[in-house]
């Protein structure tokens, strides 16, 4: 079923200004970067951005989602703060993790987004458990577990869906197929070319998407979602995409051609769904530089509010290593 | 009740089943079969399933996902067979359950418990028989804890279970048929508190574990042989250590040793020397002396691993020698 197009119209022009924030904050991000501001690896998200907004919209907010280290857009798609977000890539003591975290461990528990990692394939196990909690005691809430392709072949990965298939837990594995891990291409790292088919093994349903596309990112989750919701267990989603920058900041990007990179930019998902809301006639071109103008504001609000915030206090050092009983 | 460190286990998990209704138990064989070591005797039946979970063997996927579920406040006890088998998914104890806390600025914690045991003694050679907690007390954000007897088992399990910060508890396979009396009603023992197993006024000898036995064993020899009266310390937490105990011995006796039976190398030994010292350094009247086990993996041949495993007659004899007893 097409549950896209039976989107009321505001919702379709809020997941395109979802999509737009997404891609502006990292923009932005990018730039303090270069500034100096923000210091340490930072792995961004821009032309992956329909999966995050796709996806998540088919969630409600009690629902959960784990991430990754490239984590901003299923942060801000969930609904997080931008000034506690820039105030935490900034090392600032009012960002989410106190300055302690960082770009790679924003989370935000208040909006069911419960977690971000350094270590690739390590939220898969973490996301089954908060499957296992939900299915003991929670009922009715899904988990969407968010990882790259570099995680498929993780022990991680293996362990955490045959576990899910086998207890029924609600997860909903989101595969974000880039195609690289780092440097190395999803065809020197994974021994089948179409991914969802290791959803076979571990007896589940597997379904490949295109991750440029908004509208088929949403089918997908939705039906994804509805299954999980019903107590049919998990599933795999794999999503089709392509990383536009390096894996970080520090990445020249020498192992792909330019031939490569063009053909994907042509296919940027942001761009793509103007075009299709255009069609519909639920966007108009006049309506564009309004949207841009309001994001704009917002991000320059949250950036200003973020430059204001003090770092931690040296004595911060020795906060929260353990929870005080 | 006069009961076994296995049933003292069961007991502490049985109790805490029924206070808290949102604790679960997951590990391998640890439902109907009642684990390798029994220490989950008896629960399968009384909680069923669902809450005492049999799991494949899946290291990561059990320790990650009592992480993901006690991160939501629902406790998990997740049992991992044998310390060496920890190994295969320590990046959920030692990267994720430790860290979550610091890493969220105090937002989320972890109050999930890793039980597994240690050790030697049981002919099951290298990859069954290691005692790897120093490599967890280096861990910040974790907290490790070593009963040695049936009581000292019962009541840090359920502190560590009650806890609000990721514990490992670490048994000893040769303990769980050593019996002990244990209160019926509830009781906690605090983490971070060592205990003193034998008073006296000579020499401090500190351990930990199944090497606490030996030690006391020790000890009597010791008085026997050359009239000497130790005080046996068992730390029965190594992170956090009790360092005022630690100390407040040392200064009363002003000899020290520290025997336990993991390798000497890197052993805890060596950080409870150095903490003696930095803090109590005018108060030693010899060096402090270090007892561990030898630098090898741990043999199959039975003659050979009793002679991997430090005896009270071996820890008698470095004691003696160090201390130029006669």
């Amino acid at each position: 079923m097409d549950f896209f197009k039976t989107l009321p119209l505001e919702k379709k022009l809020d997941l395109y200004s979802t999509m737009k924030k997404i891609r502006l904050f990292e923009q932005t991000v990018f730039q303090l970067t270069s500034q100096g501001l923000v210091h340490g690896s930072v792995h961004f998200y821009i032309g992956q951005e329909a999966i995050a907004a796709g996806i998540i919209a088919c969630l409600k907010k009690e629902d959960y989602i784990m991430s990754t280290h490239r984590c901003h857009g299923h942060m801000i798609a969930k609904g997080a703060d931008l000034k506690k977000m820039f105030a935490e890539i900034m090392g600032r003591v009012d960002g989410y993790c106190r300055g302690k975290g960082g770009t790679m461990h924003l989370l935000d528990p208040d909006i069911g987004m419960m977690g971000t990692n350094g270590i690739v394939g390590a939220g898969i196990p973490i996301a089954t458990g908060l499957g296992y909690a939900c299915s003991n005691f929670e009922k009715g809430k899904a988990v969407v577990c968010f990882f790259g392709d570099g995680a498929i072949n993780t022990g991680a990965f293996h362990e955490s869906l045959n576990i899910a298939s086998l207890w029924k837990l609600p997860v909903i594995y989101v595969c974000e197929n880039n195609l690289y891990a780092i440097s190395t291409s999803i065809g020197k790292a994974a021994s089948v070319s179409d991914l969802s088919r290791r959803a076979v093994a571990y007896g589940m349903p597997g379904y490949n998407t295109d991750g440029n596309s908004l509208p088929q990112v949403l089918n997908t989750a939705r039906r994804c979602i509805d299954s999980v919701k019903a107590g049919s267990g998990p599933c795999l989603m794999i999503c089709n995409t392509y990383r536009q920058l390096g894996h970080s900041i520090h990445d020249p990007r020498s192992y792909r051609t330019k031939e490569e990179e063009d053909k994907w930019l042509k296919k940027d998902p942001i761009a793509r769904y103007e075009t299709l809301l255009k069609k519909e006639g639920v966007l108009k071109e006049n309506q564009i530089p309004k949207i841009d103008e309001k994001l704009k504001e917002e991000i320059n609000d949250a950036l200003e509010f973020a430059k204001n915030c003090k770092k931690p206090a040296q004595k911060d050092l020795f906060e929260d290593v353990y929870k005080l009983c | 009740m006069y009961i076994s460190y296995a049933e003292a286990i069961a007991l502490a998990l049985k109790e805490e089943l029924r206070r808290d209704r949102n604790l679960t138990v997951i590990g391998e064989d640890i439902g109907r079969y009642g684990g390798v070591f029994k220490a989950t005797r008896g629960l399968f039946e009384e909680f069923g399933e669902e809450r005492i979970k049999d799991t494949p063997i899946s290291e990561t996927a059990i320790l990650g996902i009592a992480v993901g579920c006690s991160m939501l406040g629902y406790r998990v006890v997740a049992e991992i067979m044998y310390i060496d088998f920890m190994t295969l998914g320590c990046d959920q104890i030692i990267n994720q359950a430790a860290k979550m806390h610091y890493m969220s600025g105090g937002r989320l914690n972890v109050p999930v418990v890793f039980r597994t045991q240690g050790g030697a003694g049981i002919r099951n050679a290298a990859q069954h028989s290691q005692s790897l907690e120093a490599w967890y007390m280096h861990i910040p954000g974790l907290k490790v804890v070593m009963p040695s007897t049936p009581y000292d088992a019962k009541g840090l399990l359920k502190s560590a279970i009650r806890d609000e910060n990721p514990v490992l508890f670490i048994e000893h396979k040769k303990l769980y048929n050593t019996k002990g009396e244990v209160p019926e009603d509830d009781y906690t023992i605090k983490i971070g508190s060592a205990d003193i197993k034998r008073k006296g006024s000579d020499i401090t000898l500190i351990s930990n574990s199944y090497m606490v036995f030996n030690t006391l064993e020790a000890a009597d020899k010791l008085n026997e042989v050359y009239g000497i009266d130790c005080e046996v310390i068992d730390l029965r937490s190594i992170s956090p250590l009790d360092k005022e105990s630690i100390v407040r011995s040392v200064i009363k006796n002003n000899r020290v040793a520290v025997i336990h039976e993991a390798c000497l190398q890197g052993g805890i030994g060596g950080e409870i020397a150095s903490i003696v010292q930095s803090e109590a350094f005018d108060y030693l009247d010899w060096p402090v002396l270090r007892i561990g086990g030898p630098f090898t993996p741990v043999p199959f041949c039975d003659e050979l691993e009793d002679h991997f495993i430090l005896n009270a007659d071996t820890i008698v004899q470095k004691v003696a020698d160090h201390f130029k007893l006669a």
